[in-house]
């Protein structure tokens, strides 16, 4: 008797466990960061916590909800914003240079059910939107030139790639907020060589300009102080050029005869004569010529 | 210290469930349950003191407790050895939950951190500093964050692989870091699937699009706080536009460098105006000193020249003679009568006479 009320009990045990389980699983608890998809034997039935566009965090939709048990099953789907980056890829311009792009594309997804009904799951979401990423950056920046790159413009053309991808994307029940370019880099090789190139003479070129620059800069410079100390002797010695004739051939014989005990001349010998004006009293044929 | 001996008496040990297995204390093996029974974790102190009545009859007092173990447990019916057990079980039970919560229930925030409360998985609140109290943890989940804390990413490094393109279509070797915290915790936790790996993303797009549109010159030279600025509010409002919650703190250029590949040619380039800064310098001394001389120069032949009014004939030929006496002092003189002589005078001989007498003058 006791034997088997005792099995009994353990029965009920078991069953209760069973029971609370299937409450449990009846009852599933939706975290805000996902959304749910409600599959009744392989059909979309309802969506909870599905992604509405300017609603507040908390408002609705998270949290406990319901399910039935065996019948319906849940798709988890992200409802944040995620990431898909294209692979690096080269793309090449209209004026024919080479550029190597890195791109990323934020997304969200809008319609949970579209995107599991077409992708089935986020990775083979993500792996279906890459390569369309990445065709629509290189039909885009295909059709610029390389230097419109380099400007503001830039953000115009990833806004016109962001739109034809959303176009693409709203097929998987997804939203494409936003796609940028991460980097634009000069493929490695011949390119980037050149690049290095140019750079390198432009600063050659740069350099020399200066130094010549200075140089000339150096020569005006000299230039007017000769100038000025032409116009300063000009103006003192033009007073009385006859004068300054003999003056300066006094300062010269000077310098020209007289040892400074600097450097060693050699000796110096002159030959006079005695008809030299300096010696004319010398021979006593009194002042005068 | 487990003798083989041993085993029989802790067999019988186990059997009576009064003893513990570590009870095997004793020395004779024989017959140790007599002694060690009451070692056991339930063991009662009134054995103890009835065991040196026992005497000699060791196998009587091992079947007296056998007896007294049965009467203990076995009007239970046996079937459920561990009464005591389960009130035990149950007050720790009853003890845990309590614990479970209290702790779960009442969270301390530090000043720096915002408590997110989910309910259920939905966003519920979010608690300030100081002590928050929420419904126990299955129920209400708190994960705390920290908001004042600015956190710190370095991007950009020396290398080649990663340079950036410049408007003038150079490269530039850029390191930068950005500073951020977060603004608000409910976007930053449910926003973002990638929060962080976003905001590197975000930034070194918003960096590059800057730079791509200024000059080298630009960005290695004074316009970097520019750069700076405008990078961190693009960035600002890129992380806006995915409602992340994370505000930018700014942005700070580490090092911006040309590549290490060109990094001569710029050398070159300072070199080349310390180059040109040298020739001006040089020009500027000789300005300096040709100018001087000729103020100079012109002074004196003014001073002279005034004199030189007053009494022309006089002073001229003062300064005639003075000026020959210096030459003519100081060098060989010869002096010729006839003008045809001179050629052939053998000036050297005339030279060598004098030579010897100098010393001796």
């Amino acid at each position: 008797m006791t034997d088997i009320l005792r099995r009994h009990r353990l029965l009920t045990v078991t069953g209760a466990i069973v029971l609370l389980l299937v409450l449990l699983g009846s009852f599933p608890i939706i975290p805000e960061t996902k959304q749910a998809v409600v599959v009744r034997f392989g059909k979309p039935v309802r969506i909870y916590n599905m992604y509405k566009p300017g609603r507040p965090i908390g408002t609705a939709g998270a949290g406990i909800n319901w399910r039935i048990p065996f019948a319906e099953q849940l798709v988890w789907i992200d409802k944040r914003v995620q990431d898909v980056d294209m692979q690096r890829q080269q793309v090449l311009s209209t004026d024919q240079r080479r550029l190597q792009v890195d791109a990323f594309a934020r997304y969200r997804i809008i319609d949970p059910t579209l995107m599991y009904i077409r992708a089935g799951n986020e990775e083979q979401l993500t792996e279906q939107l890459r390569p369309i990423l990445g065709s629509e950056v290189r039909n885009e920046l295909g059709r610029i030139e390389f230097a419109a790159l380099l400007t503001p413009e830039r953000q115009g053309i990833m806004d016109s790639v962001r739109t034809s991808l959303n176009r693409i994307a709203r097929q998987y029940g997804v939203e494409i907020i936003d796609v940028r370019i991460k980097r634009t880099d000069l493929p490695d090789g011949a390119p980037l060589a050149a690049a290095f190139d140019r750079m390198r003479t432009a600063r050659e070129q740069e350099a020399r300009s200066i130094q010549a620059q200075g140089a000339k800069q150096a020569a005006i410079i000299r230039a007017e102080a000769d100038a000025e100390a032409a116009q300063t002797y000009a103006a003192s010695f033009g007073k009385d050029p006859s004068f300054y004739d003999f003056y300066r051939a006094m300062q010269s014989y000077r310098t020209t005869f007289i040892p400074n005990g600097q450097d060693k001349l050699a000796p110096t010998t002159i030959v006079l004569s005695p008809q030299n004006d300096y010696l004319k009293e010398f021979t006593g044929r009194g002042p005068g010529k | 210290m487990m003798t083989i001996s041993g085993w029989g008496g802790r067999v019988r040990g186990l059997f009576t469930d009064t003893k513990g297995p570590w009870g095997q204390g004793g020395g004779d093996g024989g017959d140790p349950p007599a002694d060690e029974g009451p070692g056991g974790p339930w063991g009662e102190p009134p054995r103890r003191g009835r065991r040196p009545s026992l005497g000699a009859g060791n196998v009587s007092a091992l079947e007296e407790l056998l007896r007294r173990s049965r009467a203990r447990f076995g009007g239970n019916g046996g079937g459920l050895p561990g009464r005591p057990n389960r009130s035990l079980i149950l007050w720790g039970l009853i003890g845990f939950v309590l614990i479970w919560l209290v702790f779960t229930s009442t969270h301390s925030i530090s000043p720096g951190q915002r408590g997110v409360v989910t309910q259920l998985g939905r966003y519920s609140r979010t608690l300030g500093p100081g002590v928050g109290f929420t419904l126990p943890s299955p129920i209400e989940r708190v994960k705390k964050l920290d908001v004042e804390k600015i956190q710190s990413i370095d991007l950009g490094s020396s290398g080649a692989d990663d340079l950036m393109l410049t408007g003038d279509q150079n490269l530039i070797d850029l390191a930068y870091s950005v500073r951020w915290n977060v603004r608000t915790p409910e976007l930053y936790l449910f926003q973002m699937a990638q929060p962080d790996e976003t905001i590197r993303e975000v930034a070194e797009s918003a960096m590059r699009a800057v730079v791509s549109q200024v000059t080298l010159n630009d960005a290695m030279g004074d316009r970097r706080a520019e750069i700076e600025a405008q990078a961190a509010q693009n960035m600002q409002r890129i992380l806006d536009s995915y409602r992340s919650g994370i505000q930018v703190q700014g942005i700070a250029i580490k090092q911006a460098d040309p590549p290490d590949a060109v990094n001569d040619a710029f050398k070159q380039v300072t070199a080349a105006q310390q180059q040109a800064q040298s020739y001006i310098n040089s020009a500027n001394a000789y300005s300096l000193q040709l100018r001087q001389k000729a103020q100079g120069e012109a002074t004196a032949f003014d001073k002279v020249y005034e004199q030189y009014r007053l009494a022309p004939e006089v002073t001229r030929r003062r300064m005639y003679y003075e000026t020959m006496e210096q030459v003519l002092s100081n060098v060989d003189k010869t002096i010729i009568e006839a003008p045809g002589v001179t050629p052939y005078l053998p000036l050297p001989e005339v030279k060598k006479q004098r030579q010897p007498e100098e010393p001796q003058q």
